[in-house]
């Protein structure tokens, strides 16, 4: 049998009807919901006295909208509309719902893993362009409009153009201090925003196999930002045994028939992509935007670019209005660009293991003066671990605030956002203009930098850091 | 959805590249929950000085671009998040296709399913465009059948679309009706592989 990519084996295996010259018709497994792009397809549904075909692979949650000091005063009539309107259209149409009283609300994203309802093979999808984090585990997840959102409500399908494939496979070994944040990020600053356009991307390489399922999230998480739909890596061990024992996967004998299904998901050697693309992690620093996307970064001890550096008159353009925005001046050290906010939180590193390295830099140490400094945690569930583990406190002592989970300042349509003007060191994944407020100014970077920007009020390289605080300890 | 045939119209270029769905209709207009009204927010931050005044330099408000329904854009047009609202926005405004050299994959799929017409254009026919649309009446004619755009002035070019979308597009159809056509097909899958 020809050798098969794990892509075209999910794909294949959800193929509902095919005919030449039409798109194939993929059945889904797995439809997440969440506040604000689903009210008009629900609406769409009753105007038509349409069903939702499968209530029961089906699960919604809010986040977006979801003020994080007092959750249950929403100040703002339209969000508080909107979540009302979930709370309706999941009672009306018998979807569960994780609502803000319940222990499992979270982003959408980070909840569906934890809660197991992402598994290997399935197709998922949400109105959400971050889906693309659920391929960490070997799911086929990718985002989708309101009104696909209401096709799949009514029939549990979609009509998808199968998109080719793209490997990227990061070779070698990381050195310390450098995260998965800083591999994706890198990665779009070698290729491109649109690199991934009309492609799905598997990720691959020693590097991947290394990392745990957190860390593979993050990768995937940005896979939109690299222009692809859907970013996915082959499922291993250390994908089984985060599964094993989590609320919506499989029990018992049925998980270990599940393993031997889902080993079988891998990408076969030998398997061929449309396009391969490498990168050596070695070459990969800390790094840090600049820029007002998230391709315009550099590596942490790099400098802020001049307009000419760039050959095409059509990015030379784009270097110039970003760095207006930005309101900086090319040739600026990076590590002498000032932070007056700090946001750990979002879809993409929002997790324990996020808190958990945030922490370590932060423990004993305080929050530079006029630095205002948020830790989110990405659902109720990391919270109460961090609570547990301490690392609340951590970071309440050093000055930060400690929010309830939801997305917070990662796209500010709730009461957290950065004042216009103000820079934020961000660990979220979108630096474009506008995302965190009006004229705030985003430098999206890894929660261990993220940390460091705070104590220090700038960009400072954690490699030195963590250098410095070993020879201290001895 | 509306059918899309033949139109002409005036157009408006915006020289820029990566204009994402953020610009194009900013969070804050996302918590409505209805389907229309987008248009007057459509490239807010953009359009309004202190959210009331018109920017007067911003491409939109030239009085001479008043009533464009195509926009002509640079690379990566409609990239960043999901959301419909993008498209809904750019459609409630007037607009009823967008050209660029490339587009974001959702963003793409999310025009033809509101039947707004992306169109794909090598970088210099786009260059071309955005240099022309500096004329006060300068106006495109779209042939969705024939698959051609063009002017009165020689420019005539093809694109590609799949012909598929193009035949909802042509016709308008709801594509949920036509998905319940398959329905046999999608209880069949549903027990051979026991999504049940
Ligand atoms: S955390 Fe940010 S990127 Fe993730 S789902 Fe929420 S708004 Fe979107």
């Amino acid at each position: 049998m020809k050798p098969k990519t794990i892509i075209e084996k999910v794909w294949e295996h959800h193929v509902v009807y095919r005919e030449a010259g039409k798109p194939d018709l993929l059945y889904i497994d797995l439809h997440l919901v969440h506040e604000v792009t689903s009210p008009q397809a629900f609406e769409g549904l009753r105007q038509k006295g349409r069903k939702v075909r499968r209530p029961d692979l089906t699960f919604a949650t809010m986040d977006h909208n979801v003020p994080t000091v007092n959750r249950f005063v929403i100040e703002d009539e339209i969000a508080r509309n909107q979540i009302a309107a979930l709370e309706k259209n999941c009672r009306e149409f018998s979807i569960p719902l994780a609502d803000l009283h319940s222990s499992e609300q979270g982003i959408v994203h980070v909840i569906g893993p934890e809660l197991g309802l992402t598994q290997p093979g399935k197709t998922i999808v949400c109105g959400d362009s971050h889906t693309s984090t659920h391929g960490a585990f070997g799911a086929l997840a990718f985002g989708i409009g309101t009104s696909e959102v209401e096709h799949v409500l009514a029939t549990q399908t979609l009509w998808q153009q199968r998109p080719k494939t793209l490997e990227i496979r990061i070779n070698g070994r990381l050195s310390d201090g450098v995260t998965a944040k800083d591999v994706i990020l890198a990665i779009i600053h070698q290729y491109g925003v649109d690199v991934g356009t009309g492609y799905i991307i598997e990720f691959t390489g020693d590097v991947i196999r290394q990392m745990s399922m957190e860390e593979r999230m993050t990768i995937c998480n940005m896979s939109i930002e690299a222009g692809a739909r859907a970013g996915l890596i082959s499922p291993d061990d250390t994908t089984f045994e985060y599964l094993r024992g989590r609320k919506y996967a499989p029990k018992g004998e049925d998980f270990e028939k599940a393993v031997e299904q889902w080993q079988m998901l891998a990408t076969d050697e030998g398997a061929t992509y449309d396009r391969t693309l490498e990168i050596d992690a070695a070459s990969i620093a800390p790094m840090v935007t600049w820029g007002t996307t998230p391709g315009m970064s550099a590596p942490i001890n790099g400098k802020v670019p001049y307009p000419e550096d760039f050959a095409d008159e059509t990015e030379q353009k784009a270097v110039q209005l970003a760095l207006q925005y930005m309101g900086l001046e090319p040739g600026t050290p990076i590590s002498e660009m000032k932070i007056q906010h700090v946001f750990i939180g979002s879809c993409t590193n929002s997790r324990i293991s996020d808190l958990r390295a945030a922490a370590e830099i932060v423990k004993g140490k305080r929050v530079a003066p006029g630095v205002r400094a948020l830790v989110v945690p990405g659902s109720q569930e990391v919270k109460r671990r961090a609570e547990e583990e301490g690392l609340a406190q951590i970071f309440i002592e050093a000055g930060f605030e400690w929010r309830d989970s939801g997305c917070s300042m990662c796209l500010g349509m709730n009461p957290d956002i950065v004042p216009e003007g103000e820079h934020c060191a961000s660990t979220s994944n979108r630096n474009f203009e506008g995302r965190q407020g009006k004229g705030a100014r985003t430098h999206l970077v890894s929660p261990k930098m993220a940390a460091a920007a705070a104590i220090y009020g700038r960009f400072v390289d954690i490699r030195k850091l963590q250098a410095e605080s070993i020879g201290e300890r001895r | 959805m509306q059918p899309f045939t033949v139109h002409k119209g005036k157009v408006v270029g915006i020289d820029r590249a990566n204009i994402d769905t953020d610009q194009i209709i900013p969070k804050q207009f996302l918590k409505r929950i209805e389907r229309t009204g987008f248009g007057k927010f459509l490239f807010y931050d953009w359009r309004y000085l202190d959210g009331q005044i018109l920017n007067p330099h911003f491409e939109l408000n030239r009085p001479e671009n008043e009533g464009a329904t195509i926009l002509v854009a640079n690379e990566n047009f409609g990239c960043g998040s999901s959301r419909e609202h993008a498209p809904w926005a750019l459609q409630d405004y007037g607009f009823q296709a967008v050209v660029a050299p490339s587009f974001a994959d959702i963003f793409y799929n999310n025009c033809l399913k509101n039947g707004l017409l992306p169109i794909r254009l090598a970088k210099h026919d786009v260059e071309y465009l955005l240099h022309k649309s500096k004329r006060a009446d300068y106006e495109l004619t779209i042939s969705l059948e024939e698959q051609r755009i063009y002017d009165e002035s020689g420019f005539n070019r093809t694109f590609e679309i799949d012909s598929y979308r193009k035949q909802l597009l042509l016709k308008g159809w709801d594509e949920i009706d036509l998905t319940f056509m398959y329905e046999s097909y999608i209880e069949e899958y549903e027990k051979k592989t026991l999504v049940i």
